[in-house]
């Protein structure tokens, strides 16, 4: 009897090197995944391309000087970067801050937030295949708010505006009107980009379910931002422990349920609405007049000990690690980079997905590689 | 409110079950003894009441006399936090016990320490150069480096 | 009743028609060619709130040729262990057949190269030949990405021509003949109206056949770079370039020809008819590809298999089922039962439908 013996194609998994330079990670990032096929059976995050040693650096400048180095880390959110340090250095050296310069601070704070939630959101439309559409028209809108920090500090990118007791300069009187249209107009817009993408069948079909960071590996990846929170994880450190004047503040913290990319995203969309939320506040109580920037010394000297201060960034919880040593320059000066931590998981979320979701979940978790790499 | 928990009360909880462990307990931070971190580590995280389940930061500083590594806790459930700290004095060949195991959000800020400061983490799976290329010669963010 | 379809009175013979009309034909379409791509970064632009090529040339209508002239003189580079034969046919094989295809458009009454009477036959076995120049160029280059890139292709053309070919299968069975004369002289009323769920399945699976968007993950550049045509410079990258436009041309030309009534239409000239109803198609396949992301290779499979295939067996049955109670009184009644049971098939088709299937155990 003849019997047919089965012929098994020996298939194995091949290294795949997703370069430095490529289209669609965001900066210089390289993952070398294993791949079957077209399904990733491993994948190892390769970083450091952008490293320029800003910590090393930090330990010859005054504290003052520091701040523009603080604006390269996470350079789509410079205003966040400058007043958690600021946050840090009055913390360390107990520095109080004017009325003023307080309300400014948030206003900003949460003008930056709407602007680097635009970028993201529509950075990771445009990862998954929504060629350019959405980017544009988020840029737009993107536009409008580095037109008002134009207005403010004459930058539109590396702003160095926050200062160690306040802000460096005040407002001119054009900005609050121009604050006040913009609150006006972008809940308008917002809906806009909501109608053509809430529901639409592709993006559901391509981030629902894809990606799932477990609440539990959530919290012990110590991620932040809206990672965290679409895990299902309430922490939102503007409501955990409140820095400037949040506490005065009404607003709700979007929190998802699943912990897919699907869920990341929505929570920047509604974090971008509970922002307008805050600045319509912010606007109203905004103290007429008064200095925006308390009286400090030149150089710096805060007392010898350490500090952390930190603050909820765009992109998670950005904190400063600080110790002095009683000098104009800091002893030692750390950053907590959110994004850096965050991507602890990246390999976790990735396996068992094809190819095309790799890019989407990286393109969901909103890395900045200024802050990974430093 | 995040409370900041007093390193002296810490102490006096861990006195008891881990004697001879803490070094020096101010009223931020909590010193211990570079053997015991990983079960002080480990009490601190799994003890009801404690339940530190968030490893905010790690952070390594270069004391010329030594080498200290910063760790800031958090509870996510109480809202207290915790800064607990670890030394070593060997300057040729510095050596932590790892906390990947516990929090894995430690696995590439160790990797990290290891680049810049030297500073070996035993434990660790993947203890290589981050932000650096492989084969670089030295460890930058040390003090007698420049 | 049908119109009467006179035959061709040109001059000379059989040979001179012939050398008249494909000189012609290739003009068009590089023409054409040339016109879409500008139209079609114009028309991407204003939908995306910015200019688009708006300097050289008035309008910027001479960007494309300048796209061109810079692709000619570029260097040509091939990758040294390369297949060099079949990477330099590979260009050859995917473009010649695109240009084939304009061979049984009719552009207006009587003016076709070549009136065959299997005319649909013709296209869909052509067009087909172009997925074997793609898996040409994917393997002969020697990379990872672009073999990768070739066979999701071949993979994604394989699983579309079905229901491509059913839901013309309807068409046919409307017109009574393969000849795409005959089915432009029987549409007195177009068959967008007659058949439109085979007009929507056809348009879908053509979109995948020509890989557009929401189907483009072989040239996605968020992904392996650019595909197949990786390793590709020069003015055999231009060849692939110019394929795909001269596939959507094709595309839009059939549809034009099958669907919408070719160049059938009152008051203006028939040939003004032509091009108004191919523009407008092109159009509608640009608006879709600035509006919806992509899909996911499985994703696309599950959606030929799953969605369409069997969508274009029941369009079909019904299809049949109509000619055989042909009414005495006429097509119009047709028209509105059609468009009903389109609307309810394809709504209760996709509450059932799942979109792929996710995470695979490593």
């Amino acid at each position: 009897m003849e019997t047919t013996k089965e012929i098994v194609i020996n298939t194995e998994p091949f290294v795949v090197n997703f370069g430095p330079a490529h289209p669609s990670t965001h900066g210089v990032f390289r993952m070398r995944m294993t791949l079957d096929g077209e399904v990733i059976v491993d994948m190892e995050p390769v970083f450091g391309y952008l490293h320029r040693g800003i910590e090393k650096l930090a330990e010859e400048r005054t504290y003052t000087q520091i701040i523009p180095l603080t604006d390269r880390l996470d350079y789509l959110a410079s205003m966040s970067n400058n007043l958690a340090y600021c946050l840090a250095v009055e913390k360390l050296a107990g520095i109080a801050v004017p009325e003023r310069a307080e309300y400014i601070r948030v206003i900003i704070a949460e003008l930056q937030r709407v602007a680097s939630h635009l970028c993201a959101v529509g950075f990771f439309l445009n990862d998954c295949g929504a060629f350019m559409t959405p980017v544009l028209y988020m840029l737009r809108e993107r536009e409008r708010v580095l037109d008002l920090f134009d207005m403010v500090c004459g930058q539109r990118l590396t702003y160095n505006y926050m200062r160690v007791g306040g802000v460096s300069q005040d407002v001119p009187d054009e900005f609050i009107p121009a604050v006040k249209k913009f609150v006006r107009e972008m809940p308008g817009w917002l809906d806009e980009y909501e109608r053509l993408l809430k529901e639409n069948e592709i993006l559901l079909a391509r981030a629902k379910g894809v990606g799932i960071l477990p609440r539990d590996l959530a919290i012990n990846i110590g991620a932040s931002g809206p990672v965290l929170r679409a895990s299902g994880v309430p922490w939102d450190i503007r409501k955990a422990d409140p820095y400037s004047i949040y506490d005065r503040f009404e607003f709700d913290v979007p929190v998802g349920l699943a912990g897919d990319c699907y869920d990341r995203y929505r929570v920047r969309v509604e974090e971008m609405r509970q922002s307008l939320r805050i600045l319509r506040q912010a606007i109203k109580d905004l103290p007429r007049g008064g200095e925006v920037r308390s009286q400090v010394p030149h150089l710096i000297r805060p007392p010898v000990g350490e500090a952390y201060g930190h603050l909820e960034g765009p992109r998670g919880e950005l904190g400063f690690y600080l110790v002095s040593d009683g000098s104009i320059a800091p002893y030692r000066f750390h950053v907590r980079a959110p994004t850096f931590i965050n991507l602890t998981a990246l390999a976790d979320m990735m396996r068992g997905w094809k190819i095309a979701d790799a890019i989407i979940v990286f393109g969901s978790i909103d890395i900045c590689m200024g802050e990974v790499d430093r | 409110m995040t409370l900041a928990l007093s390193g002296k009360d810490i102490a006096a909880k861990i006195e008891g079950k881990f004697p001879k462990s803490v070094v020096e307990a101010a009223a931020e931070s909590l010193l211990v003894e570079a053997e015991s971190l990983s079960e002080i580590a480990a009490y601190l995280k799994n003890t009801p009441g404690l339940d530190f389940d968030y490893l905010t930061a790690v952070s390594g500083v270069d004391y010329l006399d030594c080498f200290e590594v910063v760790y800031h806790l958090t509870s996510i459930e109480h809202n207290h936090s915790l800064v607990l700290k670890a030394r070593c004095y060997n300057r040729e060949n510095p050596v932590l016990p790892s906390v990947v195991g516990l929090w894995r959000t430690a696995d590439f800020q160790e990797r990290e320490i290891y680049d810049l400061l030297g500073i070996s983490f035993e434990g660790h799976p993947n203890l290589k150069r981050i932000a650096l290329w492989e084969g670089f010669e030295g460890h930058p963010l040390r003090k007698d480096f420049l | 009743m049908a119109m009467q379809m006179l035959p061709p009175d040109w001059p000379g013979n059989f040979w001179a028609h012939w050398a008249i009309f494909a000189v012609a034909v290739l003009v068009f379409v590089l023409l054409m060619v040339i016109v879409f791509i500008w139209f079609e970064r114009r028309a991407m632009a204003v939908m995306q709130a910015r200019l688009g090529p708006n300097r050289a040339g008035p309008f910027g209508l001479l960007q494309s040729v300048a796209d061109a002239l810079k692709i000619l003189i570029k260097e040509d580079i091939i990758p040294a262990r390369s297949d060099k034969l079949v990477h330099w046919l590979a260009p050859v094989v995917a473009f010649v057949p695109a240009l084939l295809i304009f061979a049984v458009i009719p552009f207006r009454g009587g003016a076709i190269l070549a009136d065959l009477n299997i005319g649909i036959l013709y296209i869909v076995a052509i067009s087909s030949i172009t997925t074997v120049g793609i898996f040409m160029a994917g393997w002969s280059s020697n990379n990872k990405y672009s073999t990768l890139g070739a066979m999701r292709q071949v993979a994604s053309v394989v699983s579309y021509e079905i229901p491509v070919v059913l839901s013309l299968v309807g068409v046919i069975l409307l017109a009574g003949s393969l000849s795409m004369q005959q089915i432009v002289a029987a549409q007195n009323i177009p068959f967008i109206l007659l058949q439109p769920l085979g007009f929507l399945l056809f348009f879908t699976g053509a979109l995948a056949e020509i890989n557009r968007a929401p189907f483009d993950l072989t040239e996605a550049d968020s992904e392996l770079v650019a595909g197949y045509m990786t390793e590709y410079s020069g003015m055999k990258f231009g060849l692939f370039f110019l394929a795909e436009y001269a596939e959507a041309l094709a595309i839009s030309a059939i549809v034009t020809t099958i669907f919408l009534g070719g160049w059938r239409g009152p008051l203006l000239p028939d040939w003004l008819w032509f091009l108004v109803k191919v523009f407008i198609v092109f159009f509608v396949i640009v608006w879709i590809r600035t509006t919806v992301p992509r899909l996911r290779i499985d994703q696309l499979m599950a959606l030929a298999w799953k969605f369409l295939f069997p969508l274009a067996l029941l369009n079909l049955l019904i299809t049949a089922i109509e000619i055989l109670v042909w009414p005495a009184v006429s097509l119009w009644v047709f028209v509105p039962i059609n468009i009903a049971i389109a609307i309810v098939l394809v709504v209760l088709w996709s509450k059932f439908f799942k979109l792929g299937w996710g995470k695979v155990e490593v």
